[in-house]
């Protein structure tokens, strides 16, 4: 009786450890080596509020790279996501200054110009067939030039509306961050999406062959326009949290958010070539990139090392798990 | 004549993008105030010679049908090192370029073997050595500053028997020594073989690796010369970011004008150097209209997003809905 439980529980055991993807436990391993790096140097590194601190900064991360994550999960790549990111931030300050109605309305219109551009990334790869990378860097571009008609070239002046400091800053919970509340309601309903909804599992389905997913009847272009569009507005909508995070928006404020949405979604475990991958491993990877970020300020690193630590724990990372494999030799 | 036609349709791209070149070109002389003299011609090739550096690194390695986000970043490292190096005695400049020579080298070699033999995607093994790059940029010159040569930069960007731009004397001979012996060498070939089907090169026994690995650092080695080309235009060294990614962005902008595949395995240097010299004509034909030159950004967002929506017209080719997915 008491053997076959063990061997039951080693069972268990043995298929929760099977169905761990290893590049997960590797970036929890490596969260677990930060945490304790980070505190040596500062006793206040493993306080809880110290921990929730870093969670809420990284919580603006995790909605942007959930957006990355679906069109990686596609094998596509977003490149639009730093001018998606200040375009979000930037109309949803401008729809404030119209009065009542466009305080309200300002996250919408925030969103809705990051699906916007999310739609020409989507009929530029889905309709047109143009590479991913190209579109996205091309509609980057776009987004930037418009940017710098509307603003005149000066820091935009209007600043953010009431509810996006709430959404960014406030607690509707006691103690529990109301960004970090969006991010876990984000990241549920991401999961929803892909584990149980047609729309979902087409997209894992693309990711592994697109052929075979379009012979199979999957209307795999609108589900690429669909994904891109979803990558715009979570963009955008990260963009609007930040505007309200920081009270106004800036032109360069999506800058720093390219390469940690990709690196937290490759970290995590998805594969880049798409079709592989989970949610669970873009949050390990999220946080995994913020407490990176974290430890190298509390270590006071310029800016000069942590572009250059960051690129190399990157590549290092890709290297132990996220190569391709070889085909041939 | 038969062989003249496939001659020609090998070069449809570079001719195309010469084309356009040329026409863009007469536009931009016809409405500037100057008219056709030599320090137009001077101060739009000292402008154009820069990106079309660039632009010829990225080609390299797009041949291969891969990518490299790090070139605008390698040029950035480069300017900010040529900004230290490239000063003093003749001998010292001289050492000083080599020493920028070789470390755009050095950096396109390690892009090469993290994404030959670490096996990572190009895309994003690029980003990741380019954030690298931009660091050491960033720990050489915090602040704009230092200078360099300036007999060495006024000769580099002035004029050869006061008629040609020495900046275009040197993009020519860089293709002389660089771009041709390359791409007609077995090395070369085997670029464009890999690009264009990457199992039929191997079956066909063709020295992949070496080849992408050339082309990588060659491309790092481009790059750098266009580094040396911004700190004699500009006698400082900068760790711009901004300039960093736009230069990566043009380079993209002038591989797809230039008629290079990027798919990899089509298209030549040749055109995306028109390809490059025609992107800025296209920028600069703003100023000559008397634009606000806040519309510039936009205005060269439109045109890449153009050029490259223009590939789609190869869509009407298809006869098999499956070819749309490669």
């Amino acid at each position: 009786m008491n053997d076959l439980m063990r061997e039951h529980s080693v069972t268990r055991l043995s298929k929760f450890m099977h169905r761990l993807d290893p590049a997960i436990a590797t970036a929890f391993a490596c969260i677990f080596l930060l945490l304790i790096i980070g505190s040596f140097y500062s006793a206040s590194f493993l306080s809880p509020e110290y921990l929730l601190q870093q969670l809420k900064v990284a919580s603006f991360l995790g909605v942007i790279a959930t957006g990355m994550m679906i069109v990686v999960l596609l094998g596509q790549i977003d490149l639009s996501v730093p001018w998606s990111v200040a375009v979000g931030g930037m109309m949803a300050c401008a729809a404030a200054a119209y009065g009542p109605l466009g305080e309200a309305l300002a996250i919408p219109f925030g969103i809705a110009c990051g699906m916007a551009i999310g739609l020409a990334n989507g009929i530029g790869v889905a309709y047109l067939r143009i590479p991913s990378m190209i579109i996205t860097l091309a509609t980057n571009a776009v987004a930037q030039g418009l940017m710098v008609v509307y603003t005149g070239g000066f820091s935009p002046q209007d600043s953010a509306t009431f509810a996006m400091r709430y959404l960014a800053t406030g607690f509707l919970l006691p103690g529990l961050p109301n960004a970090v509340l969006i991010w876990a309601v984000v990241g549920a309903a991401t999961v929803f999406v892909l584990n149980r909804t047609t729309f979902g599992r087409s997209v894992y389905g693309i990711g592994n062959r697109e052929s075979a997913a379009y012979l199979s009847g999957i209307n795999t272009r609108r589900i690429v326009m669909i994904a891109f569009i979803a990558s715009g507005a979570l963009s955008a909508f990260g963009g609007a949290l930040l505007a309200g995070y920081a009270s106004k928006a800036a032109q360069s404020m999506g800058d720093a958010y390219l390469l940690p949405s990709i690196a937290a979604v490759v970290l995590g475990g998805t594969s880049i070539l798409g079709g592989k991958g989970s949610y669970l491993g873009t949050v390990a990877g999220v946080i995994l990139i913020t407490l990176l970020q974290s430890i190298l300020s509390v270590m006071q690193m310029p800016e000069a090392g942590r572009q250059i630590i960051y690129g190399v724990v990157i590549i290092a990372m890709l290297l132990l798990y996220g190569r391709s494999p070889a085909n041939r030799q | 004549m038969k062989e003249w036609r496939y001659r020609l349709g090998e070069r449809r791209g570079t001719v195309m993008a010469a084309g356009i070149f040329v026409v863009m070109f007469a536009i931009y002389v016809s409405n500037h105030p100057a008219g056709l003299t030599a320090n137009v011609v001077q101060t739009a090739a000292n402008k154009g010679v820069l990106l079309a550096f660039v632009a010829m690194a990225q080609t390299l390695v797009v041949i291969t049908a891969g990518i490299d986000l790090s070139v605008g970043m390698i040029f950035i490292l480069t300017n900010a090192l040529a900004s230290w190096l490239v000063l003093g005695s003749p001998l010292e400049t001289a050492l000083g370029v080599m020493a920028v020579l070789a470390t755009g080298l050095a950096c396109g070699a390690l892009n090469g073997l993290i994404v030959i033999y670490g096996r990572l995607q190009p895309i994003v093994a690029t980003i990741a050595t380019g954030a690298v790059f931009f660091g050491i940029a960033l720990l050489l010159r915090p602040f704009p500053g230092g200078s360099v040569n300036e007999e060495l930069a006024d000769v580099m960007t002035g004029k050869v028997f006061d008629l040609l731009p020495a900046s275009l004397v040197a993009l020519i001979a860089v293709v002389l020594v660089i771009w041709v012996p390359f791409s007609r060498s077995l090395i070369g070939r085997a670029a464009y073989a890999s690009g264009s089907s990457e199992i039929a090169a191997y079956m066909s026994g063709l020295p992949i690796r070496r080849a992408k690995f050339t082309a990588y650092a060659l491309a790092g080695l481009l790059a750098s010369i266009g580094g040396l080309f911004l700190t004699f235009f500009t006698f400082t060294g900068e760790a711009a970011f901004a300039s960093g990614n736009a230069y990566t962005l043009f380079s993209i902008a002038s591989v797809v004008l230039g008629g290079v595949s990027l798919f990899g395995g089509k298209g030549s240097a040749i055109g995306a150097i028109f390809g490059a010299l025609a992107f800025r004509t296209i920028g600069d034909l703003l100023f000559v209209f008397d634009f606000d030159p806040l519309w510039q950004p936009l205005f060269q967002g439109v045109v890449l997003l153009v050029a490259v929506s223009l590939g789609a017209f190869a869509l009407f080719r298809v006869r098999n809905r499956l070819e749309w997915f490669g």
